[in-house]
């Protein structure tokens, strides 16, 4: 998550101080990633080192400003421009527990499966009672609108995950009924996940 | 800013509006018997919305159909508003069918030569409602749900969407309180079927019982409950009582 371009993205409506900044970043996406005022200024300064943003004068409260500078929207166009990189995704615990869980010993991974759908399930259920009374506050507010964009993209995640999941599911059935139909497993499969499903059965 | 998760009834009082007691359902005989369902219990309330999940073979329209009294389970009863339908006899069933259970189906099912407010009056009338009572009630539901610019059309003036709500309608009219839906988002685009879903989450808000058989993780998320079917059997479902959006969407905030 790039706290530094959603900064300069709010920056460059006009100068802000820290604290407005970070009540500004919550409030368009609903505190799902909470900030804390330290991480606001380290950014700030950072952005102020960097030459994208400079400080500015003072507000009445004695406040100090930051305002944006030509560097920074630049910065900020660029941001806007460039597709988030996918081709060096995050590391996934899920994706990596499945991995582990095929053919571990001891572990019944249609178990594994079905915790996690209902875990994922039970989240999307409070993320759409979320949105759910969100859509029912009207007028919606540019803040609301932002705000309900990042949930939904939660709701369209979880629900990608849980896809998935019954997609593993399907797959590992099939397999373990192929494997089990066929009498010499490791010499028949040929598929790599084949044979690493197939491989506690020949230890038997 | 929406950081406060709304409360619904996590534990519905009262009795249950729809009650499946250890049911079954077998076809066949012998070596060809096929259990489509082993013991199901499950009970649905007033103000619940119930999502049944699971592969395709799993149940989930079996359930649905013989707890509508569309199909008859090999043993185990179905208690719909207090009164078990095994007493009730063929007639019996169907009176109960027509004045207690709305049914939604994927292909909404309207009667086409009838327009919306037609359809929707149609099981009142047959109910023994006055035409012109039941059309009243029909155009009621119809404005209650922001739809009575369509009370006069035909079916095929209408789009999936506004089918579906209007079978909706139609499911809910008069005092019916069990609303069963199959599929009922299968053949809509993504924003039309929440709309469809958005609907039929305010009616169970509003004091019905529903269970919707789905495949759709998004829609299911709708309900109070997802209730999980594999091989005929209930193997898990998700539990009522919420979370609070802080620890919801900062779990390391409210660490």
């Amino acid at each position: 998550m790039s706290i530094r371009h959603g900064l300069l993205a709010l920056l460059e409506r006009g100068p802000r101080y820290g604290s407005q900044l970070r009540t500004e970043f919550e409030s368009r996406t609903g505190s799902t990633w909470p900030l804390n005022v330290g991480q606001v200024y380290t950014t700030l300064s950072r952005l102020e080192r960097d030459g994208l943003v400079v400080q500015d004068d003072e507000d009445d409260q004695g406040h100090a400003l930051y305002a944006i500078t030509d560097d920074g929207r630049t910065e900020l166009r660029n941001w806007f421009e460039t597709p988030v990189d996918r081709s060096n995704p995050p590391r996934d615990e899920l994706a990596i527990k499945l991995a582990m869980a095929v053919g571990a010993p001891g572990v019944d991974i249609r178990a594994v499966i079905q915790s996690q759908r209902r875990h994922t399930l039970k989240a999307m259920q409070d993320y759409t009672r979320l949105k759910a009374q969100s859509l029912s506050d009207v007028p919606a507010n540019r803040g609301e609108v932002a705000w309900l964009l990042v949930l939904e993209q939660l709701i369209f995640q979880a629900e990608a995950e849980a896809r998935w999941l019954d997609h593993c599911e399907t797959r590992l059935v099939r397999l373990a009924e192929a494997a089990a139909t066929e009498p010499e497993p490791e010499v028949r499969t040929t598929g790599r996940v084949a044979s690493r499903i197939a491989r506690p059965r020949s230890r038997r | 800013m929406s950081s406060h998760v709304p409360s619904r009834s996590a534990t519905p009082a009262g009795a249950p509006v729809l009650e499946l007691r250890a049911l079954t359902r077998t076809h066949g005989s012998g070596i060809a018997e096929v259990h489509a369902l082993r013991g199901i219990d499950l009970s649905v309330h007033a103000g619940e919305l119930v999502a049944v999940m699971g592969p395709s073979g799993s149940g989930k329209s079996t359930l649905l159909t013989i707890a509508g009294g569309l199909d008859t389970a090999t043993s185990g009863q179905v208690v719909i508003e207090g009164q078990d339908i095994a007493g009730l006899g063929r007639k019996g069933v169907a009176a109960l069918r027509r004045r207690s259970v709305g049914y939604v189906f994927q292909d909404y099912n309207l009667i086409p030569a009838l327009t919306a407010a037609e359809n929707i009056a149609l099981p009142r009338e047959l109910d023994g409602v006055s035409v012109r009572k039941a059309r009243k009630e029909a155009r009621a539901a119809l404005e209650e749900m922001k739809l009575l610019e369509i009370a006069d059309r035909f079916p095929d003036e209408m789009s999936g969407g506004q089918q579906q709500r209007v079978a909706i309608a139609r499911a809910l009219v008069g005092d019916r309180r069990l609303v069963l839906a199959d599929e009922p988002t299968g053949a809509l685009d993504s924003e039309t079927g929440e709309q469809v879903l958005a609907l039929l989450r305010s009616r169970c808000d509003r004091g019905a019982a529903g269970v919707m058989v789905t495949h759709e993780p998004r829609y299911a998320a709708w309900a109070d409950r997802v209730v999980f079917l594999r091989d005929g059997s209930v193997v898990d479902q998700t539990l009522t009582g919420h979370a609070d959006a802080e620890s919801l969407l900062a779990p390391e905030a409210a660490k």
